[in-house]
């Protein structure tokens, strides 16, 4: 048996996810290195507002504040014991062979692994509407972040529309703060939502806590819509132009609009240390190929929401199954995963029925205008997308290289799969078969100073 | 130093609703004196001051940021010295000074 010193663990995100798999490693004997790009742990979803901030758990968490609470405990608990070796603000810019670069508020820094685990969670997943580019449209989850890290509202009078579990919990959460809201308005339709109801219902707190926040947004709320246009001026939103379940059309009035259609795993670190990819149809989207522990190729584990959107409550299971596959990997004793493993397997058939309920738009995306911003890194309209799939061919590298979509500084994040979407309606393909955009280093945007030095 | 540069900012986009009792922190927008909460992020401290953190290069409308976790590489803003930072993910600081439009020394 290998002592528990002798291979260097990474892990990359300290959200849910992260947080218990260096707790398992912890409790195995290893000390793992944290890279995260949070100032504290937490993630996104139990994001911690700075310092000198004073609402309690209860006010930013609600019904979660517990398990928030305890997962930022473990945490601290590990860095004052000296039991992690812990870098926050920390990007991971490059991966490669065993090799990762990271951009850390002193510069870059090399790290050496033997293993490494990812936990780099999801992000919104947005689709392009006319308008989107102006300034005061946000996503979803940056409305959330907003309110749950510095007390704000992003507009005065705000739109919430897309589709998924985020467009109530965020509605609720800003009514409840004092925001003002126009209008909550979901692509998805009644129909659709009850198709996912039977599936969720593996998790009945959960949908009766929906339910309940749903009829308190009570007229505001529009199920079935279609989304036509963001009305704008210099300054940012003044209208947002939709279409009813039944077609009639409206224009309502607003100075922000948050958009969002459930989550995008956030797989870039994934794709540069070689994981494999498949097109998954309920979510959508394509996903890191892993074995049920998280594995996905010798040496890496992924955890969370970058593997499949199943949440928070999802993601501190799967961490700690990725952290007991290394453990089984490195010959170090483990716990057994049989129970978290059938608690995975429950988290799934909720979360595939979440997608069922709330699906992305994928009409609505194909019928966007030709002259629709679908990159807003750089202004890409849909029509370029459509003519240089008309001479490059539908692809979507491709496509890529003959019209930027995918080249700007958010690396594809917030076009890649409309962009797929419009690929595939051009060319007449399946989605699946528009391709996935390869990823390139470095994985954020960095200063050229801080990587070109001297060794 | 501030020829040049835009209108006078239009007023703030964002609302505070809570939090409200921090110290205050002093920095410059544009050339002008604007006011701050510590622990404020530098997209907080501009969008209440003003619309937006910068102008497109790819478009003509103005930019303020879009998912404010540091993914999407919208609310970069200039600096007097010329440095860029990225205004979600900064918190801002004493005597910043912050442009939306690059200063007149960038080529």
């Amino acid at each position: 048996m290998t002592a528990p010193g002798a291979e260097k663990v990474v892990i990359v995100g300290a959200g849910p996810a992260g947080i218990r798999a260096a707790e398992r490693l912890v409790q195995a004997g290893v000390k793992p290195i944290v890279i995260d790009e949070g100032t504290k742990a937490g993630g996104q979803i139990y994001r911690r507002p700075p310092r000198g901030f004073v609402r309690s758990p209860e006010q930013l968490y609600g019904p979660e504040a517990r398990k928030a609470v305890a997962l930022h405990t473990v945490f601290d608990r590990m860095i004052a014991a000296g039991q992690i070796d812990y870098h926050p603000q920390s990007s991971v810019m490059t991966i490669a062979d065993h090799f990762l670069q990271a951009l850390t508020p002193a510069g870059r820094k090399d790290f050496t692994y033997d293993r490494l685990i990812l936990a780099t969670g999801a992000m919104d997943r947005l689709a392009p509407i006319p308008g989107w580019q102006a300034p005061g449209v946000y996503s979803l989850g940056a409305a959330q972040i907003a309110l749950k890290a510095q007390g704000v509202a992003l507009g005065s009078r705000i739109i919430l529309a897309g589709s998924g579990p985020l467009l109530t919990l965020v509605a609720t959460q800003l009514l409840k703060a004092g925001a003002k809201i126009a209008a909550i308005l979901d692509t998805s339709s009644i129909s659709d939502q009850a198709a996912g109801l039977p599936g969720m219902l593996v998790r009945p707190v959960l949908v009766l806590r929906g339910l309940r926040m749903r009829a308190k947004l009570g007229r505001l709320y529009h199920a079935g819509v279609t989304l036509d246009r963001i009305e704008t001026d210099e300054r940012g939103p003044v209208g947002l132009c939709w279409r009813d379940a039944r077609g009639r059309a409206h224009v309502t009035a607003c100075d922000m609009v948050g958009l969002g259609w459930h989550l995008r795993a956030e797989t870039q670190l994934a794709g540069l240390a070689g994981c494999m990819f498949d097109y998954d149809e309920s979510w959508s989207q394509w996903l890191p190929r892993t074995d049920r522990m998280g594995r996905a190729a010798e040496g890496l584990y992924l955890a969370g929401d970058d593997v499949r959107i199943l949440g928070a409550d999802a993601a501190e299971v799967a961490g700690r199954l990725a952290a007991t596959a290394c453990l089984a990997d490195m010959g170090l004793p483990s716990a057994d995963a049989t129970s978290d493993l059938r608690r995975l397997r429950r988290y799934e058939r909720f979360g595939r029925a979440i997608a069922r309920a709330f699906p992305w738009p994928g009409e609505m995306v194909r019928a966007v205008p030709d002259e629709t911003v679908v990159c807003r890194c750089e202004g890409v309209t849909a029509g370029q997308l459509r003519e240089s799939v008309v001479y490059g061919g539908g692809e979507a590298n491709r496509v890529k290289s003959l019209a930027r979509v995918g080249m700007g500084r958010c690396q594809g994040r917030y076009c890649q799969l409309a962009g797929a979407e419009l690929i595939a309606e051009k060319a007449g393909i399946q989605v699946c078969d528009a391709g996935r955009l390869r990823e390139q280093a470095p994985a954020r945007p960095l200063p050229i100073g801080e990587w070109v030095r001297d060794a | 130093m501030t020829s040049g540069l835009p209108p006078a900012v239009l007023g703030g986009r964002i609302v505070r609703l809570a939090e409200k009792g921090r110290p205050q922190v002093r920095f410059r927008l544009d050339g002008a004196d604007c006011q701050a909460l510590a622990g404020d992020t530098v997209l907080t401290a501009v969008l209440v001051c003003g619309p937006a953190v910068r102008q497109s290069e790819f478009g003509r409308e103005k930019r303020a940021g879009f998912c404010l976790m540091g993914a999407c590489q919208d609310c970069w803003i200039w600096q007097e010295d010329g440095c860029r930072l990225r205004a979600c993910s900064t918190m801002v600081a004493e005597g910043m000074q912050l442009r939306t439009v690059p200063p007149e020394t960038w080529p």
